[in-house]
């Protein structure tokens, strides 16, 4: 048991990690916006599974659902105002 | 055997996860426009809660779930703020 969550805590972990890398590395905003969705939605997902795993209960599902139905209000929004934004 | 696998690929995992907070921090500081500013405290806002996460995970108790979720419920509404401060350049009209 203890193997399942460490390794899924370890490929959540990468997960974010290559997300951040992505936000460093790629040269618009719009093609920014992309690598940080991998982190927010599988890598929260794996790492709550880990949670989950670990310690019998589902409280950490509500985590993963959350950000799950958050991050693409969020981006839309912020993507919205920076059209806006370089429009004017 | 599975115990010290377990310790090692926590600290394995918080490693990653810090770094990764310091390449949003990095972004934050360099970012040309507002928006990738704004990005990036939503990423490094992101990969403190997962930090939160594997610190519970790595103490064995459920108290740092708590502050997993606030920090998630606070991002994404400090996010949205930002957002729409960016959009009209005032928060609430």
């Amino acid at each position: 048991m203890s193997y399942a969550v460490g390794l899924l805590a370890l490929a959540g972990a990468l997960l974010a990690f290559g997300g951040a890398l992505g936000l460093v590395r790629l040269k618009t905003f719009y093609e920014r916006v992309h690598p940080p969705t991998m982190a927010t939605t599988l890598g929260t997902a794996l790492i709550a599974t880990a949670f989950i795993l670990h310690f019998g209960t589902a409280h950490a599902l509500l985590i993963g659902v959350f950000m799950a139905l958050t991050t693409p209000v969020t981006y839309v929004l912020l993507v919205g105002a920076a059209r806006r934004r370089r429009r004017s | 055997m599975s115990e010290a696998f377990l310790h090692a690929a926590l600290i394995a995992s918080q490693v990653l996860l810090g770094a990764g907070m310091l390449l949003c921090a990095w972004r934050i500081w360099r970012g040309p426009a507002a928006e990738d500013r704004v990005l990036g405290l939503d990423t490094l806002y992101v990969n403190a809660m997962l930090l939160m996460l594997t610190f519970g995970l790595r103490s064995s108790t459920t108290l740092y779930f708590e502050a997993a979720l606030v920090i998630a419920l606070l991002g994404f509404v400090a996010t949205v703020a930002l957002a729409r401060f960016l959009l009209r350049g005032e928060v609430i009209e």
